[in-house]
């Protein structure tokens, strides 16, 4: 009991992570097709990121630089407990910058940096399957898929649109890849599906719990549904940040009194922190010297 | 000002501390040992070793204290140290013939070879608190024997009759399957189901079984025997060209006999369901011998008009470790999708509010 403390690099054994990287080439082939795989029980509950983790254990090398995020912070704790996971199980070197790391695990956001070629997205994915909620059998699912029957899911958006005027889905929007399959982009905000098209990074998903991982390969074509009266359109916000003044970003409402204060600032938090350190300053963060730097700009 | 929400790494370490200083509880008590635990609190290590899927008393005691006494936690701490262990083979099928039985009961007779032996059993006890264990009163020998009997399977007395399905056999050329080493697909062999509910939560298969009982998928049950004991498991090493014993594992093995019509195919014979366990556990293997029948729908030409004959709808559901990750993860942050529902209704509410001023307006106008 006293020789339990040794684990293979980044917890999996290497059978193991043959078994995964086998699955992931086969993904990478089928842009946005489900391939099962024999999920581990890893040591963190199934929800929390087991998919993601297996994935990127399987492809994390001693030479990568690996970022967690979680709902776009490097700070949220099931990031922080990710992060260190790898730190202690794979002595990696890890990061909070976009730019700098090769591996980006998420839950819930792209970031907002255009990622580059050479870096790999890793989504941890709770329900891969985007007709789950129209048909709750895998069986069904599957011959759906196979048959590309994808009805089902133009009747519910346009149900939508029939009851409320809009596509009510504002995040885990499906999406079609290179033509061909439906996909579940994982809960990001819709703002995000735009990011996915013709990414030059590489976009692994790993749902554990359900155990199967897809993937967006390079270059790849990624649509969300839609209607020609009723387009696709992404979330927009009246203010920019508060602390970074940066538009056209992803915001998290901050609740400040019990008097109805609000403020809005960026969901990414090392964009947010990068752009602060470059000179830009929001409304709360203000000051006169920085509002006339902001001005001459 | 803004008051960062997100919880960093020293939040996380003085979390654990205070974990670590309220299992322990008050210093002045001792505290537990492993040995206490898988002595006194037996069945909870049986259920953690069940569900877990490890045989070891002394890894899941430990499991237990570590996780204050919660089975669930339990199960998932020891399940992620399994799934690390290297696989050296799978083991021969365990012969329950030869176990040697420590408890032992049929419904189905009255009497019968090597007869009904009650073993420890909670049955007949009065459920009135005792309060000589408070006082760690000094607790009698038991009268039995130890346990060592080899004793006829129900099953195979009915067999001997032809009244009854054989132990069943999976398809030629059928590779035995792993759960924990294969995705999950549906539909799924009976093997597999097997595995998967002997490593369910005991609750939800209890939950289920007592459905079938109510009327939800009706098999017509009797339970053909309930046996408790040792087993030993082998495994054959091509090596060697036979099989060596690896031990003894104690387990729980309960055979359902049910009602079934013959067919043009088949003279009209009992079914069965299975239920095997590790450790006692009488409540587990009975109700997963209920459900295992109850899935055997296609093999009967039964429609599934219930939860308990739905195959996609137990496996997924029945693996507590899988559902209480997924369940407790809603308290994992949310926020970026609550801010974009948020977005969405306020959005919504501002068009309600302006079609019904609208509306309003026009009523004016008519009255006018
Ligand atoms: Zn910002």
């Amino acid at each position: 009991m006293n020789d339990l403390a040794t684990y293979n690099f980044a917890y999996l054994d290497e059978q193991t992570k043959r078994m995964i990287r086998r699955a992931i080439l086969k993904a990478v082939a089928i842009p946005g097709y489900q391939v099962p795989f024999a999920s581990r029980e890893m040591p963190m509950p199934y929800g929390w990121g087991t998919g993601g983790v297996q994935v990127t254990a399987s492809i994390l090398g001693p030479n990568d630089v690996l970022k967690v995020i979680d709902q776009g912070a490097d700070d949220t704790t099931n990031a922080v407990s990710i992060r260190a996971f790898f730190q202690k199980v794979a002595d990696v070197a890890v990061t909070t910058k976009t730019k700098d790391a090769t591996i980006i695990q998420t839950r819930h956001r792209i970031p907002e940096e255009t990622l580059k070629e050479g870096q790999t997205l890793v989504y941890q994915v709770p329900i891969p399957e985007p007709l789950r909620f129209l048909e709750p059998r895998e069986t069904e699912t599957r011959k759906m898929h196979a048959l590309e029957e994808y009805g089902l899911m133009h009747v519910k958006l346009y149900e939508d649109i029939a009851r409320n005027g809009h596509i009510a889905t504002t995040y885990a929007y499906p999406v079609k890849v290179e033509g061909r399959y439906v996909m579940d982009p994982s809960p990001t905000p819709k703002f995000d599906n735009p990011k996915m098209h013709m990414s030059e990074a590489l976009q692994l998903f790993g749902a554990g719990r359900e155990k199967r991982i897809y993937a967006v390969p390079p270059y790849t074509e990624v649509v969300s549904l839609d209607f020609e009266d009723h387009p696709f359109e992404i979330q927009q916000f009246d203010k920019p940040c508060a602390l970074c003044g940066a538009e056209n970003v992803y915001l998290d409402e901050v609740v400040l009194d019990d008097k109805g204060g609000r403020m809005f600032v960026c969901s990414d938090t090392d964009h947010c922190e990068d752009r602060r350190a470059h000179g830009h300053a929001g409304q709360m963060l203000a000051r006169p010297t920085q509002e006339s730097q902001e001005a001459a700009e | 000002m803004y008051v960062a929400v997100k919880g960093g790494e020293a939040a996380i370490a003085n979390a654990h501390r205070l974990l670590a200083d309220r299992r322990r509880g008050d210093r002045s008590l001792p505290s537990i040992t492993i040995e206490q635990v898988v002595e006194q609190l037996g069945l909870a290590v049986d259920r953690v070793m069940a569900e877990a899927s490890l045989y070891d008393p002394a890894l899941a005691a430990l499991a237990v204290r570590q996780a204050r006494g919660d089975m669930i936690e339990a199960i998932f701490i020891l399940r992620a140290y399994r799934t690390t262990l290297p696989r050296f083979g799978y083991s021969e099928p365990v012969d329950t013939a030869t176990m040697k039985v420590e408890r032992r009961v049929s419904a189905t007779y009255k009497d019968l070879p090597g007869g009904q032996l009650l073993g420890p059993t909670f049955d007949y006890t009065h459920r009135l608190l005792d309060p000589s264990l408070i006082a760690d009163e000094a607790v009698a020998e038991p009268a039995a024997k130890e346990p060592g009997e080899h004793v006829m399977r129900v099953s195979d007395i009915l067999d001997g009759e032809g009244l009854i399905e054989g132990d069943g056999r999976m398809p030629e050329g059928h590779v035995m399957g792993d759960l924990t080493r294969e995705p999950m697909e549906f539909p799924m062999a009976r093997d597999l189901r097997l595995q998967a509910l002997a490593r369910g939560d005991e609750g939800f298969l209890l939950a289920l079984a007592y459905s079938t009982q109510r009327g939800y998928g009706r098999t017509h049950p009797f339970v053909g025997e309930v046996r408790i004991g040792e087993v030993e498991v082998e495994l054959d090493l091509p090596e060697l060209g036979f099989a060596v014993s690896l031990g003894l594992i104690r387990v729980t093995e309960c055979q359902m006999v049910n009602q079934f019509k013959g067919s043009a195919k088949q003279p009209p014979q009992f079914t069965r369901g299975y239920g095997l366990v590790f450790g006692q556990s009488e409540r587990k293997a009975m109700s997963m011998s209920l459900v295992d029948r109850a899935l055997r729908t296609d093999e009967f030409s039964e429609d599934i008009v219930a939860p308990a004959q739905d195959q996609e709808f137990v496996i997924s559901h029945a693996d507590n470790v899988q559902a209480t990750g997924f369940v407790e993860h809603l308290k994992l942050p949310h926020y970026v999708d609550f801010q974009a529902e948020l977005d969405l209704v306020r959005r919504m509410r501002r068009e309600y509010e302006a079609a019904r001023a609208g509306g309003e307006d026009g009523m004016k106008e008519a009255a006018e």
